[in-house]
């Protein structure tokens, strides 16, 4: 493998309680703490390691998004990415960007850099969609490793273990491909402060998706962003006894 | 000639004309109840439904869910190209179904296959697929959440055909009674992909109920300390017929597989009564619970957030308070 290319989003920092807008457009994002989406750091970090190994010669971050996007770039600059590229996207059509034009700015850009190999988180934390790194495989005629708590380099290729629903699996996918990072992959490294430093005199290059020829027409419509019911108050019990009373009252047991 | 506008006219009113593909979930050897979920959420998308059963074992589960009421055509494709139920080989052939019958509506149930697979479909149709739907306004109109479970959101879908996946908890079960479907063969093609190549798994055995599916769970967090002292949730679980889930630290610090990871990222459950154990309740695993219809929490932080959605909550040591609770019940 010669060049990796990592997609990266900037989020709504996952500790972040999150508002719904009282017009139910969407969700306050102004004033609160982002940060780049979890499983993004992994797919990064793997993507270094991959590079530490003499794996992968080059790393390359990418975000799609508004102008703060960058300040997740350098984050990703500062973990050992060796070079940026941000899609900027604003106003109506970031609202309504969705994981298809994302996927296919990605494929785009993989053709571009030549890059061999596309490492994407396997869900974004905030609109959850899991899609982006399909997509993206499926746009490239590529294999897909999604949901990957370990990969290896072979001769043939790349040995891949995903997290399924009865336990893990274990696939064979040829190079190039596409891979999303589950939780277990690994553990992302903190960003020193000289490597913060050093990340900015690293190369960030600015693009549109104009320039890269992909529409982001809407593919959907927001009817509605509401709070989710609310649960009604419990109660704290006293013992064991009054427990198991109210487990019987319930029909539980 | 018709001009453009009728033409539009006549498009708009073939599109009322609804017709959903379902994709089974099935092992190979029978189907999986989560099928059963998606179903009834076709049903409320409306119109014709058809299902596909593809696997390089396809008998029982096109046996079974051609039983369902309701569905014109259980369709086949029986071959060991689809060994592993790879994203790389079921996707030609759902493209090649979709070429043949032109549906409105791809649905498959939001488990670990329908989720690698549909986006792959969807971009190959150039559509923007839905994830895990919790609700059906109208054919075009769907509920999910986002932010882990803290919003809600409705959205008009643009796209001509809409590719799905249905949150099993969401939708009850359609019963597997009353149909009598005909069973067919699936477009023929050579499906056989030499992108991947699927070895081997590892399925974590279990005597007990299924996680997603189970009416009872008991599950545990970091505050059980240790793998060996999950032992006291599978005795209560064994009184309970219950099954046992863990929250992301249990896992991270091996006590449990990774499969048992409920919440965000693990699997969404909602059982009738879901037993927290020495779990604080962080955002990422209430959004795969709190739906559960009766959540009690055992923890010996007072200031757990877990207390926030607890309908009963003891505030105890649960080295304690769980041994006593299964030898009460």
């Amino acid at each position: 493998m010669s060049r990796v290319l990592v997609g990266v989003k900037r989020v709504i920092d996952y500790a972040v309680k999150v508002r719904v807008k009282p017009d139910k457009s969407g969700v306050v994002t102004d004033g609160v703490k982002h940060s780049m989406n979890p499983f993004d750091e992994i797919a990064v970090e793997e993507a270094v390691r991959m590079k530490e190994k003499k794996l992968a010669k080059e790393v390359i971050a990418v975000s799609c998004g508004p102008p703060q996007a960058q300040e997740t770039l350098r984050t990703a600059l500062a973990m050992g990415a060796d070079r940026a590229i941000h899609v900027e996207v604003t106003g109506p059509e970031y609202e309504t960007m969705q994981p298809i034009h994302v996927a296919k700015i990605l494929s785009k850009l993989t053709q571009d850099e030549k890059a061999d190999l596309v490492i994407v988180g396997k869900q974004a934390i905030d609109d959850d969609s899991n899609q982006t790194a399909q997509m993206t495989a499926a746009l490239l005629d590529w294999p897909q490793g999604t949901f990957a708590s370990k990969v290896e380099k072979t001769d043939a290729g790349l040995t891949i273990t995903r997290e399924i629903d009865g336990g893990l699996e274990t696939i064979k996918a040829k190079v190039p491909a596409v891979l999303s990072a589950d939780l277990r992959l690994n553990e992302p490294r903190y960003a020193t402060l000289p490597n913060i430093m050093k990340a900015k005199k690293k190369p960030l290059k600015k693009v549109t998706a104009k320039d890269l020829g992909v529409d982001l027409a809407p593919r959907i419509k927001v009817v509605s962003v509401e709070d989710p019911p609310v649960r009604q108050a419990g109660s704290i019990i006293p013992d064991v006894d009054t427990l198991v009373a109210k487990l019987k009252e319930g029909g539980h047991v | 000639m018709f001009s453009s506008q009728s033409r539009q006219l006549l498009s708009s009113q073939l599109r009322r004309l609804q017709s959903t593909l379902v994709i089974a979930e099935h092992n190979n050897e029978t189907l999986l109840p989560i099928t059963q979920n998606t179903l009834t959420a076709a049903k409320k998308i409306g119109g014709d439904i058809s299902v596909l059963v593809a696997g390089t074992k396809c008998g029982p589960a096109a046996e079974l869910v051609a039983k369902a009421g309701g569905i014109s055509k259980v369709l086949v494709a029986e071959s060991d190209a689809f060994k592993g139920f790879t994203a790389e080989s079921l996707t030609p052939l759902i493209l090649a179904t979709q070429k043949q019958f032109n549906f409105t509506h791809i649905v498959a149930p939001a488990s670990a296959i329908g989720k690698a697979v549909l986006p792959r479909v969807a971009a190959k149709l150039d559509v923007s697929p839905i994830s895990d739907i919790i609700g059906v306004k109208d054919a075009n109109t769907f509920v999910r959440t986002i932010y882990a479970g803290n919003a809600v959101l409705t959205l008009e879908a643009k796209d001509p055909i809409k590719v799905i996946t249905v949150r099993g908890t969401a939708f009850p079960p359609e019963p597997l009674e009353g149909g009598s479907a005909a069973v067919e063969k699936a477009p023929e093609g050579d499906y056989k992909t030499d992108l991947v190549e699927w070895l081997s798994q590892e399925i974590t055995k279990s005597d007990r109920p299924e996680l997603t599916s189970a009416k009872n769970i008991v599950s545990g967090g970091r505050g059980l300390k240790s793998g060996d002292n999950f032992k006291l949730l599978y005795d209560l679980a064994d009184k309970l017929n219950a099954a046992v889930g863990a929250s992301r630290a249990a896992v991270d610090a091996g006590f449990v597989p990774n499969d048992l990871q409920i919440g965000q990222t693990g699997k969404i459950v909602a059982p009738d009564l879901y037993i927290a154990v020495g779990i604080s309740g962080a955002i990422q695993h209430l959004a795969g619970m709190k739906d559960s219809k009766t959540i009690v929490a055992i923890n010996k932080d007072p200031e757990a957030p877990i207390f926030q959605v607890s309908d009963y909550g003891l505030v105890a040591d649960l080295f304690k308070a769980v041994p006593e609770l299964t030898q009460k019940l």
